[in-house]
């Protein structure tokens, strides 16, 4: 059993770099989704917060991979039709870009109410001070809002990145070559997939780890100015 | 929008709900009730060898919470294949169908979640109710019963309603190995007329509709059981 599950490492491992490489773009997407979505929730236009509620709210509200799927399929007839009305030629979407799109949209809306939150817990006299101070809105974000949100932030951050990480093993249902659909290739080859699958849950299980991990490091690196009371 | 091929599809739909609804209250209820021992363990502070009790549940909940919902199934319903002893055992006829590997991955799945959640809630309690508990001279398992676990499970109430709206999502994966749920009875729907839109979207207004039910029944449930911690009005 060792000996084809090292003969199929380097194939599992490169999966792992994929899945890697899908789950810090999804992040970067939801991340620029998240701020304006909360931007938006927190603006004075009723139109802004309508539209970001309906989004956090639909797609709080339906499965991811349901999301997946109709992104997948559906935005393939989408465009499809859209080259074929400018006469281009026919194109396949792929799975990589079909999978950050929609995990980047799905986790934009986690991350709206992450941001939301956090940046409500930031006491509202300190930003009437930046502007009192003659800063424009920019920089009372920059200076004020976004070094201390941050610290809000970190803890419901975490938890929608581990969340995201899980996300992405459905994305190989969509046809992407990561490392569980990597580990169904060598699964259906030595009629190991217990082996193979195991081997899967322990790379997320790394990778996992390892996010706590450093995430908890930072943490304690942006809260380090801040007192505790203690039991 | 084809709503001609939706309306002849709708009978899959309602069938797939069923699946849905049975797939998430079989796997709430067993996952409820073995997390709820569990926490127990989780949560004392009693060492056997030196280890907290609570040592190996929080080995098995942390791989659990760190692996996604979808390697479990797989290595459930397909891995387990791979061991002559399994597929010579009694439990074969179970473990070779894909309705029992799924109900029994998402158990496990909401068991973990359930178990850590409902064992931050018993750490909770205020340590003077479980003093008065003792000074009254209540047995062990006498306060666990009427003192630590009633407010214990109320107060887990609100992250309970998260993760039953997460195993909602949850079982939706249960439509890759076969079965004929929501997002299987959409994916047949695809794969009959080719309409990914409506397929999709129909599927979704489902799952949205039972979330909002789910939230409303959770909402009901909190002003019954948490009505001492509402806002006065």
């Amino acid at each position: 059993m060792p000996s084809t599950l090292s003969a199929y490492l380097p194939s599992l491992l490169q999966g792992a770099l994929l899945t890697a490489a899908l789950a810090l773009a999804s992040l970067a997407l939801a991340l620029l989704l998240g701020l304006a979505g909360a931007a938006a929730k927190l603006s004075g236009s009723r139109f802004w917060r309508g539209v970001a509620s309906v989004y956090t709210t639909v797609i709080r509200g339906v499965p991811d991979l349901v999301l997946m799927l109709l992104v997948f399929f559906g935005g393939q007839i989408a465009l499809n039709a859209l080259l074929q009305h400018l006469g281009a030629e026919y194109l396949d979407i792929d799975p990589f870009i079909a999978g950050v799109a929609t995990l980047g949209f799905i986790f934009g809306a986690y991350f709206t109410e992450t941001f939301r939150g956090a940046m409500l817990a930031v006491p509202a006299g300190q930003l009437e001070a930046g502007r009192a101070f003659g800063m424009s809105r920019a920089l009372v974000f920059r200076r004020i809002t976004a070094p201390q949100m941050l610290r809000f932030a970190i803890p419901s951050f975490t938890n929608n990145w581990l969340v995201l990480v899980k996300s992405t093993a459905l994305v190989s249902v969509i046809g992407l070559n990561d490392m569980m659909q990597k580990a169904g290739q060598a699964a259906g080859a030595t009629r190991q997939p217990f082996t193979f699958y195991l081997a899967v849950g322990g790379l997320y299980l790394a990778i996992t780890t390892l996010s706590v991990l450093a995430l908890g490091a930072l943490e304690r690196r942006v809260s380090r100015g801040v007192r505790e009371a203690s039991l | 929008m084809n709503l001609a091929a939706i309306a002849e599809s709708l009978p899959t739909y309602w069938a797939g709900l069923l699946t849905t609804l049975q797939l998430l209250a079989l796997a709430l209820a067993i996952g409820l009730a073995a997390a709820i021992p569990l926490a127990v363990l989780r949560a004392s502070s009693r060492r056997v060898l030196g280890l907290p009790i609570g040592a190996p549940i929080w080995l098995c909940t942390y791989v659990i919470r760190g692996t996604p919902l979808l390697v479990q199934l797989f290595l459930i319903y397909y891995g387990l294949a791979q061991f002559e002893a399994v597929r010579a055992s009694v439990l074969w006829p179970w473990l070779s169908s894909a309705w029992f590997c799924a109900v029994f991955a998402f158990a496990v799945n909401t068991c973990a979640y359930t178990t850590e959640m409902l064992a931050g809630a018993i750490r909770a309690t205020p340590h003077g109710e479980v003093e008065a508990a003792r000074a009254f001279g209540m047995s062990w398992a006498t306060a666990m019963r009427r003192i630590v676990l009633p407010s214990a499970l109320r107060r887990a109430l609100p992250a309970y309603s998260n993760e039953v709206i997460m195993m909602l999502h949850g079982t939706s994966l249960a439509s890759i190995v076969t079965l004929l749920d929501l997002t299987g009875a959409a994916r047949e729907m695809n794969s009959r007329f080719y309409l990914p839109f409506e397929a999709f979207v129909t599927a979704g207004v489902f799952y949205l509709a039972l979330t909002f039910v789910l939230v409303a029944l959770f909402k009901r449930a909190e002003a019954r059981w948490l009505a001492h911690l509402q806002p006065r009005r």
